[in-house]
């Protein structure tokens, strides 16, 4: 898929949970909502550039956030 | 004329209903309660009294005089109509006496309107024949200047030589639709019902309801369909196929199998979302069903440049099915997937979903409520812990502040709209959100007390100002609070929004509204006592459309406005099953009652159910699986009553995406836009032609029954089980009931389901269990569904489209009364006599320094594309907005819109797209440019015409 596409998504739903006061819990929320909600191939593709760029053009919530996912495929953790 | 199977009662309930008194009508005891009217009384007892003036939709009026009772005790000779029973009281409605008197008055209406003998059945002709009078004792009438009949209305006539002035008809308008169009005009003899200004009907300001043609005991105002077809000879009540009031009607047909037609539809007295009453489009608007350009054979063709071959439903069913295999042979078990419609019923769209998670193997299934109020179930779950509007329509009976945030009830909703009005002429406020100054801002008898006419895209930052007004001026209802809500979500929630930066005062610049216009609003809605939230796609449809829903059930929690009668939080569904499809299951991530797949629990139910392993991922959205089409990753879809092509934003990039699918299988009414990108069409079937359910937005699960047989031979459940069949996974329901069963079965929402239950109640408002086995009306009245209330925190976050130097304005999307969303139903109908065409309403000033008069054609353009379509200068919209509606594929307003979309959801931004206007002196150069820009090649359908089903 557009990977520009998913950037900007990811990046719109960490902009929501940004509001969180607790850093940590906020990159919780985004990885969350991630898993939840995009079906596995573009989930797949978002680590797979945030491994390979660096996830160039991501905010930082949304670093955190994806790199939470990552771990949370890794270890193959349910969403709920 | 009232439905045909229908006994009217005079005059309605009484509101309040008080204890019951006990009356001796003609000898009989009788039991009723306290201030029903004697008519009433008498109808209820079997005891017709002769009325004209009268019927139990509007106030008694006690004008005709031929309602006549004597009553023990009492002087004279009162109305029955605007008497109420006392306890004792004794009534005689036929005496000699009455007989004389009602035989005297009704010589008078027959001396100015004889009777003609071969005439339609009417309510004069009843009463002429109950009375006993044949002719009138007065002679001829004098001769006069003939009274021309009005035939301007395209759905009804009006012949004022019919007209015996009682009332009815100018009754109906301002008590039930609140329109006001009708009057008497004149004096006397000279008195007769004018439209408007003496206008005829359809240059008046009628909205065609048709309230006054029911209303109507002669022939003067008459259904036009009723004068061709002839009386109709039986009636079944089903369901309105447009908005989600989802009004009930009585279908009056004649004939019978595939000869069966419609005469006339009128909507149900005993409509529990209605009332008896209905809108053009539910009324009038049908006649799409029967329209030529009904595809009733299958077709398919190899590639999209090809034409189409008419062939058999095997044949057509079994290509479908074999391209489906063949792409998840080549592309893999995630390469296909399927769409469902929330204009299709309950048990169509459960089974679409069925099929994908079952048939295809996979969870690559959505719904076109993905682009209308997906961002509802995201913010209301989040929040209040159920996907769904909290109230019941009659709920509004009892509000004493409406606010209502981005929906245009008059034209969307507007048969709940006269519902609103009738309690805003009551004396209940109103505060209304929109960038436009939308029909409710200002009406008869009606204005907005605060019209908060805000930029688009800024709901966020307006419900956050109103909130930051609620919690800092202490309007808070705090043990509401403490003992229904997490306290901590509450503390954060009370701090961000109590935040200098969400006040009135710093919001203005960005919301465009004076400060204290916001205050006025917060004081107003938090004063209440009952205050309800009402809101539609301008809240939903934008890059925050979940949060501003999470805000808005902030709000309501924060003044205590939810869980009784007269408050809540409530989105105006778009389409007629937008509830229900929802509610199905067809969203990607989650099975029927919002469950998500992931859980093991809930998953395994549906595969013991089902006989088949399930995928425990989401699947893909729609805009995911147009991205996923162009990536070539996603090549097979199977879509169900909808058009995609026309409806979803950013025109050229869902017509490329559709370009690269190797099988679109449409199943649809009409060769819709999308169909031109398909490989197979399936006949769809109309709600005329099929059995099932839908569920309105308030919840209510109601019949929607089969009138005629499937003009192309099939039901839609039924193709969808043919298609299932061919994959491998045959389906094996006899009945759409059977369906519900299996809902009933996996759904605890609607566990207590069944379609006896809702023959037997009407209708039936989930949720519907054990624990409440006749529905539930309001929700969340003891405690939340989720136990307790969570304050979301909605802190604002400007959406990226902006208004730039190349594109100064921005545009926002809506729609008209007459046309619905994609215009496929009503285009196909008389109602594009009111609406034929798009318009963009541009400010004055806007119009001005771009030289651009009213009607002339102007181009629009955004990054995403161009259209061109004539202008209307109007000062409802706000200097630096415009507005149009996407009825019309020649306009095809979304090739302007983005690829924005809410951050939670993805349902895109339409109401917030930057754009310029310029006049267009070459408008066909412009159109011809905008249409080869999104047209693909296409060829001449080859098929013969044959309207007979298969």
């Amino acid at each position: 898929m557009n990977i520009d596409l998913l950037v900007k998504m990811a990046n719109e739903i960490s902009a929501y949970f940004a509001s969180e006061p607790d850093p940590e819990q906020a990159a919780k929320d985004v990885a969350a909502h991630l898993r939840r909600y995009w079906e596995p191939r573009m989930r797949r593709q978002i680590i797979a550039y945030y491994e390979e760029r660096r996830g160039a053009g991501l905010s930082e919530l949304a670093l955190r956030g994806v790199g939470l996912l990552a771990a949370a495929e890794t270890a193959n953790t349910p969403p709920l | 004329m009232f439905a045909i199977d229908y006994e009217d009662l005079g005059t309605p309930a009484p509101v309040e209903e008080a204890g019951p008194v006990t009356v001796e009508i003609d000898g009989k005891p009788v039991t009723v309660p306290a201030g029903t009217s004697v008519m009433r009384a008498a109808a209820l007892a079997g005891t017709g009294v002769p009325k004209l003036c009268a019927t139990d939709t509007l106030k008694a009026f006690g004008s005709c005089r031929m309602c006549l009772v004597e009553i023990e005790g009492r002087k004279g000779y009162p109305a029955s109509c605007t008497t109420t029973v006392a306890p004792g009281m004794k009534i005689r409605t036929q005496s000699e006496k009455l007989a004389q008197l009602r035989r005297g008055v009704l010589d008078l209406y027959l001396s100015e309107h004889p009777l003609d003998p071969a005439g339609a059945r009417t309510e004069l002709r009843d009463v002429v024949e109950t009375v006993g009078l044949t002719q009138t004792s007065y002679g001829p009438r004098p001769a006069r200047e003939p009274m021309p009949r009005d035939e301007s209305n395209p759905y009804f006539t009006f012949d004022p030589e019919q007209c015996i002035v009682c009332s009815r008809c100018v009754r109906a308008c301002d008590e039930v639709q609140g329109t006001f169009a009708l009057t008497v005009q004149g004096r006397g003899l000279q008195s007769k019902i004018a439209a408007s200004q003496d206008d005829p009907f359809l240059e008046s300001e009628c909205v065609s309801c048709g309230a006054c043609v029911e209303a109507c005991p002669t022939t003067a105002l008459m259904e036009k369909s009723l004068i061709r077809l002839g009386q109709p000879e039986h009636a079944v009540t089903t369901t309105c196929a447009y908005c989600g009031v989802g009004c009930s009607f009585k279908a009056e047909v004649r004939g019978d199998g595939a000869a069966t037609e419609v005469v006339r539809m009128v909507p149900s007295r005993d409509g529990h979302a209605n009332h008896g009453h209905a809108c053009v489009k539910g009324r009038f608007a049908y006649g799409y069903a029967t329209h030529a350009d009904r595809v009733l054979k299958p077709m398919i063709r190899k590639s999209i440049r090809d034409e189409w071959r008419e062939v058999s439903w095997d044949e057509a069913i079994g290509y479908a099915a074999s391209e489906l295999r063949r792409i998840q042979a080549k592309y893999g078990r995630d390469s296909v997937g399927g769409i469902t419609s929330s204009r299709c019923t309950n048990e169509e769209t459960f089974l679409v979903q069925k099929m994908v998670r079952a048939a295809f193997g996979n969870n690559n299934v959505d719904t076109c409520a993905r682009v209308c109020h997906s961002p509802t179930g995201y913010g209301l779950k989040s929040t209040i812990g159920e996907s769904a509007g909290t109230q019941a329509f009659t709920s509004v009976a009892k509000a004493d502040v409406m606010m209502v945030v981005g929906a245009n009830p008059t034209d969307g909703h507007p048969v709940f709209a006269s519902q609103m009005k009738q309690r805003l002429r009551q004396g209940a406020k109103l505060i209304v959100l929109d960038p436009r100054a939308i029909g409710l801002v200002r009406s008869p008898h009606i204005a907005a007390d605060v019209h908060l006419q805000l930029k688009p895209g800024t709901n966020v930052a307006m419900l956050n100002a109103i909130a930051h007004v609620i919690v800092t001026e202490g309007l808070t209802q705090d043990d509401y609070v403490a003992s229904r809500c997490e306290p901590e979500s509450y503390q954060l929630w009370k701090e961000l929004i109590a935040a200098e930066r969400n006040s009135p005062e710093a919001m203005e610049a960005v919301t465009g509204v004076p400060a204290d216009f916001v205050r006025r609003a917060a004081r107003l809605y938090a004063a209440g006592p009952n205050s309800a939230i009402y809101y539609g796609l301008g809240v939903t449809e934008h890059s925050q459309g979940s949060t501003a829903v999470m805000a808005l059930a902030n709000i309501a929690m924060v003044t205590g406005n939810l869980g009784r009668e007269g408050v809540g939080v409530n989105p105006l569904r778009g389409q007629n099953n937008v509830q229900g499809s929802c509610d199905m299951g067809s969203f990607p991530h989650e099975f029927s009652a919002y469950r998500h797949v992931s859980d093991p629990v809930v998953r395994g139910t549906f595969e013991r159910e089902w006989g088949v392993g399930l995928q425990a991922e989401p699947g893909l959205r729609i805009s995911n699986m147009f991205e996923a089409a162009l990536d070539g990753t996603f090549r097979g879809m199977y879509v169900q009553g909808e058009d995609f092509v026309q409806s979803d934003p950013n025109t050229h990039h869902v017509t490329r995406a559709m370009e690269s699918l190797e099988c679109l299988i449409v199943q649809d009414l009409f060769l819709n836009e999308t169909a031109k990108f398909a490989h197979v069409f399936l006949p769809g079937s109309s709600f005329l032609e099929k059995d099932g359910t839908f569920t309105n937005a308030e919840r209510r699960i109601s019949r929607v029954r089969k009138i005629m047989p499937p003009k192309a031979g099939y039901e839609d459940w039924q193709v969808t089980m043919l298609l299932s069949a061919a994959l491998g996974y045959p389906m094996s329901y006899r009945h759409p009931s059977e369906i519900m069963e299996e809902i009933a079965r996996l759904t605890p929402t609607f566990a207590g389901v069944t379609y006896e239950k809702i023959d037997r109640l009407g209708s039936i408002q989930w949720p519907c269990n054990d624990a409440a086995p006749e529905g539930t009306p309001t929700m969340h009245v003891h405690q939340f569904v989720r136990g307790k209330g969570k304050f979301c925190l909605t802190e604002y976050v400007p959406t990226s489209e902006r208004s730039t130097s190349r594109f100064p304005l921005i545009l926002t999307t809506g729609r008209v009364l007459t046309q619905y969303n994609v215009g496929a139903q009503t285009r196909r109908t008389d109602n594009v006599i009111w609406h034929s065409e798009d318009l963009l309403e541009i400010h004055p000033h806007d119009a001005e320094v771009r030289g651009i008069s009213d009607g002339d054609w102007v181009g629009l353009t955004s990054r995403a594309g161009e259209t061109v379509l004539r202008a209307k200068v109007t000062e409802r919209i706000a200097p630096g907005v415009v507005y149009t509606t996407f009825h019309f594929p020649e306009t095809n307003a979304n090739v302007v819109t983005t690829e924005n979309s809410d951050w939670a959801t993805n349902c895109p931004e339409y109401k917030v797209t930057a754009v310029e206007v310029v006049l267009v002196n070459q408008k066909d150069a412009w159109r011809k440019r905008t249409a080869e820009e999104r047209a693909m090649p296409r060829p001449a359908r080859r098929r013969t015409r044959d309207p007979a089903p298969a």
